[in-house]
């Protein structure tokens, strides 16, 4: 199958500095892809690339199939939607809806304000706009707002504004550089489904750009996590969260992070610890009576529906370990045992890659 | 709560008073003074109603200064607001390619608003002097007439608002630089995604309409100066020859502190007033409306 864009050896240099170190990439007919990495990673240089904001150091980028490395943006008909939104202020709502349709849909003389009176193509066309620009208003409940300014909305309007404005034409693809991440908590929530639900009816290949894990994972498809300007993994979300390739990706996915005791150490746990790094998951590492490691409780973060415990061996690792909501919780200064199943152990060798348990 | 107040009164009061006794007191007094026939040193004044502004705007010189700064005006704001404006989207364009020279070139255009007027007024006679000037030298070098810049009546007007454009550009370019990269980069980004990908339907889509303020801000600033123009007026022409360049300012100050007339020279001074008034409330109301997209 082709994808519907690809990065193909795709490097990206500033300068010194290489932001996108030989990636390759593939978008999919109809996937939801995200692109998850802390900031500073690349992944906004990647989706510019995609884009064509960014002309690639080396490398290229296929459009079905078709070298666009050299084609502009706007060619590559590709629509995005702004972490700041980037609406036009000047314009109302309607006008920001309009602008893409307007500019490739009419000639520089048709776009003058009186030209609607004196030419029947025009009216035409600004018909068919109109019609466009209504339908998605409608879509995403904007139809009331048309004549406001970006000035005089919420964020989660402007929010919506922005996706209309982007979903206004057909395009080759839909990206998204990070959402959510201007959005309170609740807001965060809805958004999250509503932009699962237009990829359901649009169809459309999207690509989401985050450094959220937690979007990465519950919105798409697959996931690619990028480390250092490289692809580190890719993979369907619960592949890469349950098992991850390296170390790197390892200690980057999961909402708390995950518990690495180095080789020797690690031999409490499992006899392959004495040669492999072994990671546990804060979520399953188990505190109770018995279990092979000792450890003190140093403290308790207390966050609702879960309490994050702080914890030192006596060798003095610092280890991390959740309770669930009516668990008994230990005091500080507790002593207590740690134990993790075999099945939860996170194998690493020495250079960082996954290695398998013996059995 | 008291002691509130004192402090508040003590960091405040002094300022307070000094605008109060050297800013709206003399105000208040050359509103007075625009409806009599005061001259300086005169023992006495009568009252003489409306005459002052009669002469001002019913005799021939009166006439004449207004003309000529409304003629002044007309040609300084557009030109050196447009230039400044290219300078700067110039010089913007080129910050990041070649550093070194946007920096020296934004120095060089900003010198003649660091410059005393009055010393660069000087060196602009010497260019402009019809036998020795440099001015006329490249004229008669391209092979056209020599003109006589500052004592053609027809001309000497235009030459002083080319040396207003020379002064203005500078200031101009550096509120336009200003306002330039306070642009966000992404609605740049965005106008290429939409299509507008070509320095034309950028400057339209983006630049032009994101610099309405500063724009605005440019025009008031500049128009306050070219109405104000004296400093060239007096030190290369006294708003000669036969009152072809009388501005305003200078009759003002021709009627004020030559002839003593400060009668007639408030009335001038409250005309000007009331114009820099106007122009003020105009960018209030402006401001407050259009430009800033609210």
């Amino acid at each position: 199958m082709t994808p519907a864009l690809r990065l193909e050896g795709v490097t990206k240099r500033f300068g010194d500095v290489v932001a996108v170190d030989d990636v390759t990439l593939d978008l999919f007919e109809g996937e939801f892809l995200a692109l998850l990495g802390a900031s500073g990673c690349g992944k906004s240089t990647t989706l510019r690339l995609f884009a064509g904001l960014e002309a690639a150091t080396e490398g290229h980028v296929l459009l079905g199939g078709r070298d666009v490395s050299r084609d502009s943006a706007s060619s590559r008909n590709v629509a995005l939607m702004f972490q700041s939104y980037a609406l036009y202020p000047h314009m109302s709502v309607y006008q920001n809806i309009a602008m893409p349709l307007r500019m490739r849909g009419l000639s520089v003389p048709q776009r003058f304000p009186g030209a609607r009176m004196v030419s029947r193509p025009t009216r035409t066309a600004l018909h068919e706009i109109d019609d466009k620009v209504r339908r998605v208003a409608t879509m995403l409940r904007l139809d009331t707002l048309l004549s406001r300014r970006p000035g005089q909305l919420s964020g989660g309007q402007q929010q919506r504004v922005a996706l209309a404005r982007a979903l206004v034409r057909e395009p080759s693809a839909f990206f998204l550089d990070e959402p959510l991440s201007n959005l309170d908590t609740q807001l965060k929530a809805d958004t999250r489904d509503e932009i699962r639900a237009l990829h359901a009816r649009t169809g459309y290949p999207f690509l989401l750009v985050t450094h959220d894990q937690a979007d990465a994972l519950s919105m798409a498809d697959r996931v690619a996590v990028m480390i250092a300007g490289r692809i580190a993994q890719i993979g369907v979300p619960e592949e890469v969260f349950q098992r991850p390739q390296s170390r790197a990706v390892a200690e980057f996915i999961g909402l708390h992070r995950m518990n690495i005791l180095d080789r020797g150490h690690a031999s409490r746990l499992h006899q392959a610890g004495a040669t492999l790094d072994l990671g546990v998951r804060p979520d399953d590492l188990i505190i109770g009576a018995e279990g092979p490691i000792a450890a003190t409780v140093e403290s308790l973060l207390y966050k609702g529906e879960e309490t994050v415990v702080l914890l030192r061996d006596p060798d003095g690792f610092a280890l991390r370990s959740i309770l669930r909501g009516g668990q008994p919780r230990p005091a500080p200064g507790d002593q207590v045992r740690l134990s993790a199943d075999i099945s939860a152990l996170h194998p690493f060798d020495r250079h960082g890659n996954r290695a398998e348990l013996p059995s | 709560m008291i002691r509130r107040l004192a402090t508040d009164l003590l960091l405040a009061g002094p300022a307070a008073l000094a605008v109060v006794l050297f800013i709206f007191l003399p105000v208040a007094v050359v509103f007075v003074l625009a409806f009599t026939d005061y001259l300086v040193g005169a023992p006495t004044a009568d009252w003489v109603g409306l005459e002052n502004f009669e002469e001002l705007f019913g005799s021939r010189l009166g006439r004449n200064a207004l003309i000529n700064t409304l003629i002044y005006s007309a040609v300084v704001i557009p030109s050196s607001v447009i230039l400044g404006l290219l300078v700067a989207l110039g010089l913007h364009g080129i910050t990041k390619r070649m550093p070194r020279v946007s920096a020296v070139l934004r120095t060089v255009y900003f010198l003649p608003v660091a410059a005393t007027l009055v010393a660069m007024a000087v060196a602009w006679q010497m260019l402009m002097h019809p036998s020795l000037g440099l001015l006329n030298h490249w004229i008669a070098a391209l092979g056209l007439t020599p003109q006589q810049w500052l004592t053609d009546r027809g001309l000497v007007l235009y030459s002083l608002a080319a040396i207003g454009i020379w002064q203005g550009v500078g200031y101009n370019m550096v509120l336009f630089l200003a306002g330039l990269s306070a642009i966000q980069p992404t609605l740049y980004d965005a106008a290429t995604i939409d299509g507008a990908e070509h320095g034309w339907s950028r400057f339209w889509c983006v630049t032009w309409p994101m610099l309405g303020p500063t724009t605005l801000f440019v025009v008031i600033v500049t128009a306050a100066n070219a109405f104000r123009v004296f400093e060239t007026v007096a030190t290369m022409t006294d708003g000669g020859p036969a009152f072809a360049s009388d501005t305003i300012v200078y009759a003002l100050y021709r009627e004020g502190f030559v002839y003593f007339k400060a009668g007639y020279a408030s009335a001038i001074t409250v005309v000007f007033f009331a114009a820099l008034l106007l122009l003020t409330a105009l960018q209030i109301a402006l401001v407050e409306r259009k430009v800033h997209y609210r």
